[in-house]
Parts: C-alpha cells; sequence; structure tokens
C-alpha cells in the first residue's frame, strides 16, 4: 500500500473472535441453503446466493463499528446483514414477501431497502448506482467531522459501470473515509472477467485514481479483516479510501433464475468448492485447537435450529396490509 | 421594495439558505472560483469556503448520485447541471433512485435534495443548449419539479425546493435569468410548491402556462384586451405535483383552455392537463382545449430562422388566443 504509511499496522485476531466469525458463518449458508431451498419450493421468488462470498462479507464487517458505520450493500451480501444484525426470521420474511420485513416492509426484492439504526442501505437493482450514493454518505461524514466510514459493496460486474469510475475518482479526490469493497466472483451473471477487463485486477485500477488498491484472497477470513481494519483506520485518519479487491468464488447461479451450467463448466465450480471460506475456516481452527468435532456439530446444529424457527416464523407471518400502499410517495 | 433578476432571486435564496442552516451546500461544475457558468454562485466560495462551495468533475451521474448519498446521510445538498442538456446521466441515479428511496425504504430514509438545471431556447444555443426537460421528470412519483417564471418566484420556491424532504427538480429557464426583473420583498418568505398563480385575471379564455412562456403569454393577453378580448394566464410554477384546484377553477370561469408550454408537445405537461380537464371540467367546456407546445422534432435547432420555427412567441399565442376565442 503506497499511500498507507501512516495507518495503524495489522490488528491480530482473537481466537473467540475467529469462533464467532465461523459460528456467523455457518449459520450464514445454512440460512442461505434454506432460502434456497425455500425457492425451488415456489415460497421464494427470487434468491442471489451468498455462498462463497461469506468470508469477504463477514471479515470485513468484522472490522467496522457496528451500527456507526455504514454499509452500502448489494444483493448477495447477505452475511453482512445476518452479522449487522438482522434476525434470520426478519431475512427470511423478505425473501417470501411477509409482513415484519425490516428493510422495505416487502415492497422491495429481498435484502433491498434500508435498516438505519444497523447503518445498511440497499437501495437499489440496478448495478453500480449505489456506489456514489455511499461516496456521498462519505461526504456528509467528512462535513459533519464524523469518524464514521462508509463501506461499498459491489461485485466485479459493477466495477465497469460509469458510476463506480466516477465514484472511485470523487472519492479519492476529497480523500473521504470510504472503503470500496469488491467482490469479485469471476462473473457478472455469465460474462466471465476475461471479457469484462482486459487488466488482470478490479485493484490495478486504484492507481490510476490515486488511492491504495489491495487484491487479497477473499476466502480467507484473517486476511480479509486485517486488510479491512488498515482501510478503516486510514479512513479514519483522514487518509481517504482504499479499494479492496476479494478473491470469492460462486457456487450458485447469479440468481435462481439463471442456469449456469449453460455456460460454467461443472468442474470449474468444483474446483473452486475447495476454497470453500467455511470449510477453510473450520480446518483453520481444528488446527488451532479452537474447535473440535463435538463443538462443531453442536454449531451446526444450533444454527439448524436457529433457522427452522425462522423459517416457521417467516412462513406463518401473514403478506402485508395494502393499506398503506400509497404510502411514503412523498413527506406526510 | 428591491427589483432584481431572476438570476439574482436564485443566487439570494441559496446565499440565505446556506447562511440559515449548515447542512445546506452547492456541489456542481465550476461552481467555485468561476461561480457558475450563469454566475448563480458568484460568491459562494469567499463566503462559504469549498468544504461548502464543490467544483466537481464533468461527471454529472455522480454529482447527482453523490448529492443523492449525502441528502440520505443528513445533508440538503443543491447540486447544479450546468444546462439540462446535460441532465440525462442523471435519470439513473434521479429518475431511478432518488424518487424511489421514501418508497423503498418504507419511510426510513428520505432524499431532501435539489437538483438544479438552466433549460429553455430562444438563446441560440441550438440542440444541446436549448432542451426542456421537465416532462421526462414529471412522470415519476416521488419527484417534485418546480419551473418558477419570476424573480419573485424563483426565490420563494427555491427556498422551499430546499427545505423539502423530497427530491426537487428546479428548472430555471436561462432566457429569464437576465431578461426577466421584478420585485422581490427584502424579508423572509417561501412560496409551497404545487401551488399554481394566476398572473393576470381574465373573464373569456384561460391560458396556462409556466416558466418563461408566462411572460409571452402576458404579452399576447394584452394584446387581446385591445381587441376585447379578456385573457386569464394561470401560471402551473410547479408541474409535479400539478395544482388540479387551480387548473379546474380557471376552467370553470372562463370555459376555454390554451395550454402554452415551449417543450415538445406530444406527451408533455400540456397533455396532461389536458387529460385532468376533460376528467374533472369537461362541462365547462365551451371549446375544445388547446396546447401550443414544441413541434416534432427532438431539440431546438441553431440558425435564426430555424431557432424561430421551434420556438414559441407571442406572435404565435396570439393567433392560438383569436382563433380560439371566435370558437
Amino acid at each position: 500500500m503506497a499511500n498507507s504509511t501512516k495507518a495503524q499496522s495489522n490488528r491480530e485476531i482473537q481466537n473467540d473472535q475467529l469462533l464467532d466469525m465461523y459460528k456467523e458463518m455457518v449459520l450464514c449458508r445454512t440460512l442461505d441453503e434454506r432460502i434456497w431451498m425455500l425457492n425451488r419450493q415456489g415460497k421464494a421468488a427470487i434468491v442471489a446466493s451468498s455462498q462463497g462470498h461469506e468470508a469477504g462479507q463477514i471479515g470485513s464487517v468484522a472490522a467496522l463499528r457496528k451500527g456507526y458505520d455504514q454499509c452500502y450493500i448489494y444483493y448477495r451480501d447477505l452475511a453482512v446483514l445476518l452479522t449487522l444484525g438482522l434476525t434470520p426470521a426478519e431475512i427470511i420474511k423478505g425473501f417470501v414477501a411477509k409482513e415484519g420485513e425490516p428493510l422495505s416492509g416487502a415492497r422491495q426484492f429481498p435484502t433491498h431497502g434500508a435498516h438505519p439504526e444497523y447503518g445498511v442501505i440497499n437501495l437499489s437493482n440496478v448495478i453500480a448506482t449505489h456506489i456514489p450514493q455511499a461516496v456521498g454518505a462519505a461526504l456528509t461524514a467528512k462535513m459533519k467531522k464524523e469518524d464514521r466510514v462508509i463501506v461499498a459493496y459491489f461485485g466485479d460486474g459493477a466495477s465497469s459501470a460509469g458510476d463506480c469510475h466516477e465514484a472511485m475518482n470523487f472519492a479519492a479526490i476529497h480523500k473521504l473515509p470510504i472503503i470500496f469493497f469488491c467482490e469479485n466472483n469471476g462473473y457478472a451473471i455469465s460474462v466471465p472477467l476475461s471479457k469484462q477487463m482486459a487488466v488482470d485486477s478490479v485493484a490495478s485500477r486504484a492507481e490510476g485514481y490515486g488511492m491504495p488498491g489491495i487484491e487479497i484472497d477473499g476466502c480467507d477470513i484473517v486476511t480479509v479483516y486485517e486488510t479491512t481494519v488498515e482501510a478503516v483506520s486510514r479512513a479514519r485518519a483522514g487518509l481517504g479510501p482504499t479499494l479492496i479487491e476479494a478473491n470469492v468464488e460462486r457456487y450458485l447461479p447469479h440468481t435462481s433464475d439463471d442456469d449456469d451450467s449453460i455456460y460454467r463448466p461443472a468442474e470449474e465450480i468444483e474446483e473452486a468448492k475447495k476454497r470453500d471460506p467455511l470449510q477453510l475456516l473450520s480446518k483453520q481452527l481444528f488446527e488451532l485447537n479452537i474447535l473440535d468435532e463435538k463443538e462443531d456439530q453442536a454449531i451446526r446444529e444450533n444454527a439448524k435450529t436457529i433457522v427452522n424457527m425462522a423459517t416457521e416464523e417467516a412462513e406463518n407471518a401473514p403478506y402485508p396490509e395494502t393499506t398503506d400502499f400509497h404510502k411514503h410517495v412523498y413527506s406526510e | 421594495m428591491p427589483v432584481i433578476t431572476v438570476l439574482e432571486a436564485i443566487r439570494d435564496a441559496m446565499r440565505e439558505e446556506m447562511r440559515k442552516d449548515e447542512r445546506v451546500f452547492v456541489m456542481g461544475e465550476d461552481i467555485g472560483a468561476r461561480g457558475g457558468v450563469f454566475l448563480a454562485t458568484d460568491g459562494f466560495l469567499s463566503e462559504f469556503g469549498e468544504e461548502r462551495v464543490i467544483d466537481t468533475p464533468l461527471a454529472e451521474s455522480s454529482i447527482a448520485g453523490i448529492a443523492l448519498g449525502s441528502a440520505m446521510s443528513g445533508l440538503r445538498p443543491i447540486a447544479e447541471i450546468e444546462f439540462a442538456d446535460f441532465i440525462w446521466p442523471t435519470i439513473n441515479q434521479i429518475v431511478g433512485e432518488a424518487s424511489k428511496v421514501r418508497y423503498g425504504t418504507e419511510g426510513k430514509l428520505q432524499a431532501p435534495m435539489v437538483l438544479r438545471a438552466p433549460q429553455g431556447g430562444g438563446v441560440r444555443g441550438a440542440l444541446y443548449h436549448s432542451q426542456s426537460v421537465e416532462a421526462l421528470f414529471a412522470h415519476t412519483p416521488g419527484l417534485k419539479v418546480v419551473t418558477p417564471s419570476t424573480p419573485y418566484d424563483a426565490k420563494g420556491l427555491l427556498k422551499a425546493s430546499i427545505r423539502d424532504d423530497d427530491p426537487v427538480i428546479f428548472l430555471e429557464h436561462k432566457r429569464t435569468y437576465r431578461l426577466v426583473k421584478g420585485e422581490v420583498p427584502e424579508e423572509e418568505y417561501t412560496i409551497p410548491i404545487g401551488k399554481a398563480d394566476i398572473k393576470k385575471s381574465g373573464d373569456d379564455l384561460s391560458i396556462i402556462t409556466y416558466g418563461l412562456m408566462v411572460h409571452h403569454c402576458l404579452e399576447a393577453a394584452q394584446l387581446a384586451a385591445s381587441k376585447n378580448i379578456s385573457v386569464e394566464v394561470l401560471d402551473l410554477r410547479t408541474v409535479r405535483p400539478l395544482d388540479v384546484e387551480s387548473i379546474i377553477g380557471t376552467v370553470e370561469k372562463t370555459g376555454k383552455v390554451l395550454i402554452v408550454y415551449e417543450d415538445n408537445q406530444a406527451l408533455g405537461i400540456g397533455s396532461e392537463v389536458s387529460a385532468l380537464i376533460s376528467e374533472h371540467a369537461f362541462e365547462y367546456l365551451d371549446a375544445p382545449v388547446v396546447r401550443l407546445g414544441g413541434p416534432e422534432v427532438p431539440a431546438m435547432p441553431f440558425s435564426p430562422p430555424l431557432e424561430n420555427m421551434f420556438m414559441i412567441d407571442t406572435e404565435k399565442i396570439s393567433t392560438a388566443i383569436n382563433k380560439l376565442a371566435e370558437y
């Protein structure tokens, strides 16, 4: 990192913190698998799976001040929502479009809307539009002289959009407290990286904006955490933005409406599963003697119980009343 | 009362609101040291500093997107688009995003922002410095679209727009900037968004209009008076939301309606006004509603005779008045 001499050195991750991250990851994977099943049962209209992205999402959120820093997320950020505080029942309510969905009242696609208390915003389905908005939030933090940090999460597909370029350029000019967190899974729906860009990495573009760009293994949660900690301290110190490119994997089709067998060889997905962030972390925990078979089993059982209860609650919830259909178009 | 131009009224409105409210700031192209290409922010940089007077790169989508993000997080941005013709890259952030902030978050977030842009023709601006853009924004619920005609209205409406909790597209006709002068009180006032104004009272025929055309219509109404045709001129001032009550009120009074607007006529503001009249005031009509709007070409050409073909002027309005009066 060329411009990071004043930033704090990496913070060591504690064992109990690593175990907590693992529990979050198991819960997220269990929840994600359940939601996919709900789609196949005809109960959830649309799903974009986070499987393979969890380490990037959980590791980066762990570096933030929850409820103070703000996350402008995109549709694949289930683990960000879960880690920031949404309950599995609230999340499933979004997928089955039921009353009590806290982000948009089930007006929007699942995971979309906002939860100001948790500092999470996912306004739109239109790729990259949230990146300049996140920069605007970072401008607010700077103008109000708050030490708040904003994280804009986006995929490799969004990195091609003009809004992404304009946003990064402005943030770097004004040294805004923002982290551009690219979850690069190698595909923009069906279009592989080689047809999205002529360069090797998204992070390499950072130099052109005058900010540090770091390409990391997004399946390695410790690396993700430590890299984000450093970017956060740079941002809080007024040193400006950082572009982090976390190389992650996408194990399922783009969404539940996509068929990736048309454009993606099955062997490639099998190969990608060798770096499943969940298995990598569990292996690490076993090696460090933080986790044993028995406890691992208990964590997984607990996650299943939580997700079962959440599913029941969400499925039994009513659909929203139509009485408020016209509300919140303008201030009242 | 002091007499000032539309441009001075706009500058005063922004300056007064910035002095009053720390959350208000301006951003846009050339608005800092240059003071804006029309000098709407002349002197702002020295008074408020670069933190609140932000010269942006030439990148309209992010001007709108960054303004939107700052609005959702608690500031009150006034973003300037240098010419309305350059506003199209903001459609994604304004029509696509800003309009849906409140609805899409069930009221948890709001976007109190103003997007200002000079628009309109008759200034030798050709295809890309003459456009009128109100209809494309006015189509979308969640947005407000303001089109003032006088210094008094411009100041009061801009102040109301800055204080409004919803996104406002504030479209200033650039030909009015220095041409139109008027009295503006020194004391504080605002004008509510969504209220039309009868600029001239009359009995025989109503003209419904807005922006620069208000002034041509007033001239034409004056000429009509010499022929004993009493014309009422209703200035919409805001094209979203439309003041339906005032529109119906003037139809009930005169029974004949001419709608005048510079923007392309088809599917424009006048189309909606005409539909509202036929839905709500059909029984008061003594003649079919007449629209006088821009022609079926995509923008205003450069050469004077071609530009004049596009622009609506007092003469064209007078012809339309006389024809409608005879009906």
